[in-house]
């Protein structure tokens, strides 16, 4: 953190307030510029011919038919790339022995899962491309397949890669205190449960798009990439094709939900950059939701048997599990598919204080699609083990859920200390949040409610979550493991002749309003209106170098760096004027883009006039005088691996236990985010990640056959949450800016989706509980409520 | 490039006469043969929304049209939404309430919105959300959608 | 995702129609409102070679009052079916239904006719059709017939319309007017196909008991079924007497339930009780 002062509290503030964004009006009048909606001269359109089977060799592809078909240009298959791809492999080395094959874009010998690109076919239109498509021949000699992850390790199951011993990519334990004690104490209630969390997809409204095209003239290749991370896709497309970085252009603009699916490197778009490069030509390839729910990298996915020992006075004394999770044949490139299970063994429990904890994950090999980041990274599944057991446990003792959590969520004065599992923890306020989550939604009023409705039958349930969200990563979540994946973002501040404020920043805009709070935290520390900054994000070649957008950094990261470039352009500009003015910078300030006197506010000059004196009437200048009026700074969090943020979370839910559908009637959070930059912003973040995480507790799965089919692969089988379905969501927040910056913003973007499917899971639960049912199986289906209540029917 | 067909119909309110392959989708046909790109495809099966847009007053899924069949018919899109009386409106309020984030749905929540003012009009959130339900939205999680066509019905009330 | 290459006819006249689908017909498709055939196409699921556009067919979108019934053209759309008032005086039912089907945009284009045609086993309109005693019209250059509904759903996508007939209309007879009707579906969100469903009718008015119901069930199987055990488990019982009803909404056993991606066919079963009893105990 450096020097920097700032005042939050100014009347002028524009941090802090719920700012309309100006730019999406745009998207309003249909004026956005998605991917898809460029046309470019000479562009051929490309359709990936995907395997049909999980898992087999391919015997032969005969593609002369296709090559003779209307408009197609030319047609590639996983030996044409051979030689023109440089291989990839997704491991990384502080996740120790992770284990990964190289993966070529388009399959060669092999293919290891139903979606894997096989061959493509260029073509004038999109439609001819299909066309042709239907005319490759291709014989596999289909081998077993390896689909259900709870078997790929056993010692009869076939190996998915010559040469490895097992299915096994990577496995981790975490073992902290005495564990086996806690539980073989008999004061101590055990409970114990087996959760199974469905596989599910990101299913952005825009699927993946990319064009690339190459300049042989200057051996020049420029990606428009529907995408989170320009400057890594930069350095991927440069290594992976033989160009020199700065030759390498990546341009993301409008980007129609990312949510994490976007943030990979994926088969297709490297072949079409490599095919661009082949041909001399702009190739254009945009997914259809079929292809998109093939290959767009799937999620979740987790089996995880753990047990929490409770003491008679409702003290979590430990807690303990083994979580395996299936991550398809690959480990996804760059940022690895162990991640996920790194998060579920490093997050669980810890909102709470635990001493003897114990956790291990292994990560398998199976012939699926790929899973990796989708939003909220291992977050539901880490929340939901704790967090459910604890009600359950709480159940057993007879004791509140929500005095069970004044009883063990850390204290708000107890920081800086560490969770279970030895993540560092500093600037929480679960406490707080609870209890304002408590005074919202009215907990007592419903508790009756509930008791009431049950005499007709109806069954509601209330539940809650205690969550942490990983926001703000330092490099110790990428870069260290040797990743191209920059913690770091920057900010290029410049003042215009026209008194105009142009801001270039290295984190992208998914719609969630970067470019809106970046010109807010601008315009705040300049003191200019909010209408003269417009924002630059998305493109390598005009942007400062960094990450872009995942882990909930862009507001965190991003918003500091645009602080602190805004902060040295507002010094440049005050030296500047007072040149011009003959007085000390410290005596001048700016107000309304004006230069203005620091006590009086009498204006001295406007910022145009100042800029137009710098840039065309330097005459006017002393000699000795060399004014700058554009400041580039960056910044990375250096005193933690991450900054965490908490909330609390509640779910009231109506189970009709004829039918096992859930409706939820209502949801509650509230978030502690540090600084809040934008409001209305920041809410909206949170209720569309509430409704991710509902979509996941309730509705969202990706269905797979014993072959390894994947089942449902259109919008009307895959069902994703609706208007109709979903309740009002109300947020509320507690503000706990860290110090790690000048701005104490921590992300935001993944709370409502890591914590929502627990506090789901345990309302459908205490809905469910008295009649001697529970379900710990996400998606909760009608047919697995009716499963689980018609088990009970049997047992008694 | 298969058998053709030459349409004439009027896109937001300009008389257009092409040649256009029979195969050819509205959206398509839109985005690709008009350049009007507002219009956007979210799953050309029908499920998503996205590509809605008015077919002589009327929403449909402009990915389950032909463009042959909007032959002697009026079609509007974002681009011809007018900007005036409702729609002005809900413009407004969707940037008011944020009822957007990275505005892929909005073109087609947008025509639905105008559509459920104009047939139904009430300040019905469950209405509301009953008529937006063959819209997906990924990244709002709806409520403030619904909020801002709260806002447009009732100060069109208070009128 | 786009359709194949066909070849598209606009005729402007029934027989016109008619003389088209007479050649090669299993190699051509009407094509009415398209919103099931389009989407089918864009899968590659189907590829006629002859798209027949019905659009042009004006006598297909007429609603028109006859002698003995309601004859609805194939080409009504859904909307217009919701919008017109001769349709809710013949029976209650369609207001019921109709804000279950699909959503607007959809029943903006989705048609009576494309949807008896398709046969697609979650629809509900065959099932309102069987429950309501309709019929439905098919034309080829053979001649005309009238079907019972019925008689006409065979499985799935399967009907008895042979592939050179083209469907006019759906009738409605006059009696539908004095049947009371019940409706309930489970979606697992709104205007999805159902999981389950029902359709009932019976001419239970006067005497307060149920007389003769027709119990039509859709979702559950390849085809809309009829439960029969029910509807004979129902005759006589008291329209209020809600032991009975739930007793009889139970009897399913005579029927085969299909299971679907999401659901077995225990499950199945289970919801298309609940129902018909939730049906019954509204109507």
């Amino acid at each position: 953190m450096t020097g920097v002062k700032f005042d939050f509290d100014k009347p002028t503030k524009l941090i802090g307030q719920p700012e309309a964004r100006l730019d999406a009006k745009r998207l309003l009048h249909g004026r956005g510029r998605f991917v898809d909606d460029i046309q470019l001269p000479r562009m051929l359109h490309a359709y990936f011919i995907r395997s049909p089977i999980a898992h087999g060799k391919i015997v032969s592809i005969n593609t002369s038919g296709a090559m003779d078909a209307d408009g197609v240009v030319n047609v590639f298959t996983g030996k044409d790339l051979e030689n023109v791809v440089e291989p990839y492999v997704g491991v990384l080395s502080h996740l120790a022995g992770l284990r990964s094959p190289p993966q070529a874009p388009v399959a060669i010998d092999c293919v290891k899962w139903q979606g894997e690109p096989v061959a493509v076919v260029l073509a004038h239109s999109r439609a001819q491309a299909e066309d042709a498509a239907e005319l490759i021949e291709i014989e596999y000699d289909e081998l077993p397949a390896v689909v259900d992850m709870e078997k790929a390790l056993d010692e009869s199951c076939p190996l998915i890669h010559a040469g490895y011993d097992s299915n096994l990519a990577w496995q981790r334990t975490v073992d902290v205190g005495d564990v086996s004690s806690a539980f073989s104490n008999p004061d101590n209630f055990v409970v114990k449960k087996r959760f199974k969390f469905g596989r599910h997809t990101g299913v952005t409204l825009e699927p993946r798009t990319s064009i690339a095209e190459y300049d042989p003239s200057d051996d020049q290749l420029t990606v428009w990439y529907s995408g989170q991370a320009p400057h890594m896709m930069q350095f991927i497309f440069a290594k992976h094709l033989g160009l020199l970085e700065e030759n390498v252009r990546v341009i993301s603009q409008d980007v129609g939900g990312s949510f994490g699916i976007k943030v990979h490197t994926y088969g297709d778009e490297v072949a079409v950059a490599a095919i661009a490069k082949l041909l001399g030509r702009p190739i254009k390839f945009t997914a259809d939701r079929y292809e998109s729910f093939m290959s767009d990298i799937h999620a979740r996915d987790h089996v995880v048997d753990a047990r929490m020992a409770i003491s008679a006075s409702g003290q979590i004394v430990g807690l303990e599990f083994d979580d395996v999770t299936g991550i398809g044949p690959y480990s996804m490139y760059p940022r690895t598919s162990a991640i996920e299970a790194n998060q579920v063994l490093n997050l669980t429990g810890a909102p709470y204080v635990i001493p003897n904890y114990r956790a291990t994950s292994k990560v398998v090999f199976q012939n699926k699609n790929l899973m990796c980041q989708y939003r909220a990274v291992g977050h539901p599944i880490a929340m939901a083990i704790c967090d459910c057991l604890l009600e359950e446990a709480a159940a057993h003792i007879q004791m509140d859920p929500v005095e069970v959590r004044r009883i063990n969520l850390m204290a708000d004065n107890s920081y800086p200390r560490t969770s279970a599992s030895g993540m560092k923890l500093d600037e929480l306020s679960h406490q707080a949040a609870l209890n304002k989550l408590i005074e919202m939604m009215d907990y007592n009023s419903l508790r009756a409610d509930q008791l009431e409705q049950r005499k007709d039958g109806v069954f509601r349930g209330i539940g809650f979550v205690s969550m942490v969200e990983v926001t703000n990563p330092s490099p110790m979540f990428y870069g260290i493991g040797g990743a191209p994946i920059a913690s770091q973002d920057g900010a290029t501040v410049r003042l215009d002749a026209g008194g105009g404020i142009h801001v270039s920043s290295s984190v992208t805009e998914q719609g969630q309003g970067t470019n809106a709070i970046l010109a807010q935290i601008v315009a705040d520390v300049l003191g200019v209106d909010l209408a003269r900054v417009k924002v630059t994000t998305g493109d390598t070649k005009t942007t400062p170098y960094g990450g872009g957008t995942w882990a909930s950094r862009g507001a965190g990261i991003g918003g500091e760096a645009a602080l602190l470039a805004a902060n040295a352009l507002k010094e440049q500009i005050l030296d500047a004027a007072s040149v011009i003015l003959q007085a000390k910078p410290s005596e001048l300030d700016i107000k309304n883009g004006q230069v203005v006197d620091a006590k009086t506010f009498v204006e001295k000059m406007n910022l145009s006039d100042l800029a137009r004196t710098v840039y065309y009437r330097g005459n006017e200048l002393p000699d000795e005088a060399k004014p700058e009026l554009v400041a580039t700074r960056h910044y990375r969090v250096t005193d933690a691996p991450f900054v965490f943020t908490n909330g609390a979370m509640a779910a009231h839910v109506e189970v009709d236990i004829e039918t096992g559908f859930v409706k939820v009637l209502d949801f509650w959070a509230v978030e502690d985010c540090g600084r809040v930059i934008n409001p209305l912003l920041v809410d909206e973040q949170i209720r569309g990640g509430v409704v991710q995480g509902i979509g996941g507790a309730l509705y969202e799965e990706c269905l797979y056959s014993d072959e390894g089919q994947l089942l449902n692969t259109s919008l009307a089988d895959y069902l994703v949450p609706m208007a109709s379905e979903m309740p009002d969501i109300h947020v509320a927040h507690i503000e706990t800016p860290t110090k790690s910056s000048v701005l104490g913003a921590k992300g935001a973007g993944e709370a409502g989706t890591g914590g929502a499917p627990a506090a789901v899971m345990n309302a459908v639960n205490d809905a469910l509980r008295h009649l001697g049912v529970t379900i710990y199986q996400m998606p909760m289906t009608p047919e697995r409520i009716l499963s689980a209540l018609a088990e009970t029917k049997t047992d008694n | 490039m298969g058998q053709t067909k030459k349409i004439k119909v009027m896109v937001n309110g300009e008389r257009i006469e092409r040649d256009v392959a029979v195969r050819t989708n509205l959206s398509d046909f839109l985005r690709n043969d008009l350049g009007l790109t507002g219009t956007h495809v979210g799953c050309e099966h029908g499920v998503c929304g996205a590509c809605t847009v008015r077919v002589n007053g009327q929403t449909v899924r402009s990915c389950l049209m032909l463009a042959v069949q909007v032959d002697d018919l009026e079609v509007t899109t974002i681009e011809g939404l007018a900007d005036t009386g409702p729609v002005s409106a809900l413009r407004d309020a969707f940037l008011k309430r944020n009822a957007l984030q990275c505005g892929y749905c909005t073109p087609g929540m947008l025509a639905s919105a105008v559509e459920y003012i104009e047939k139904i009009g009430e300040p019905d959130r469950k209405k509301i959300r009953e008529h937006l339900s063959g819209n997906y939205c990924r990244c709002t999680g709806y409520q403030s959608i619904v909020d801002a066509i709260c806002d447009v019905i009732q100060v069109g009330t208070e009128k | 995702m786009k359709a194949p290459e066909f070849t598209y006819e606009r005729p402007t006249e029934i027989s016109e129609a008619l003389a088209i689908i007479a050649q090669d017909a299993h190699e051509k498709a009407f094509l009415a409102g398209g919103q099931s055939l389009l989407p089918m196409m864009n899968f590659r699921l189907a590829a006629p070679k002859t798209l027949i556009d019905l659009g042009g067919l004006k006598d297909l979108k007429e609603i028109v009052a006859v002698e003995d019934g309601l004859r609805i053209g194939a080409t009504v759309t859904y909307s217009e079916l919701g919008a017109s008032a001769l349709v809710s005086e013949f029976s209650q039912v369609f207001d019921s239904v109709l804000p279950h089907i699909a959503h607007s945009a959809i029943r903006n284009r989705g048609t009576i006719g494309g949807s008896v045609a398709l046969a697609d086993p979650a629809a509900e309109m065959p099932a309102v059709l069987i429950a309501l005693g309709a019929s439905v019209e098919l034309a080829s250059q053979r001649g005309t017939r009238f079907v019972p509904a019925d008689e006409f759903f065979h499985g799935l996508y399967l009907t008895e319309r042979s592939d050179d007939e083209l469907v006019l209309s759906v009738f409605i007879p006059n009696s539908s007017r004095s049947l009371s009707t019940g409706f309930y579906e489970l979606a697992r969100r709104h205007g999805d196909y159902a999981i389950a469903g029902v359709c009932i009718s019976d001419d239970s008015r006067p005497s307060g008991s149920f007389n003769a119901p027709k119990v039509v069930l859709f979702g559950v199987s390849d085809r809309p079924l009829r439960a029969k055990s029910v509807e004979e488990s129902l005759v006589g019982v008291a329209r209020n007497d809600t032991r009975k009803i739930r007793s009889a909404s139970e009897a399913l056993s005579d029927l085969v339930f299909d299971s679907d991606l999401h659901n077995s066919q225990d499950t199945k079963q289970r919801l298309a009780s609940v129902c018909v009893r939730r049906a019954l105990e509204a109507m």
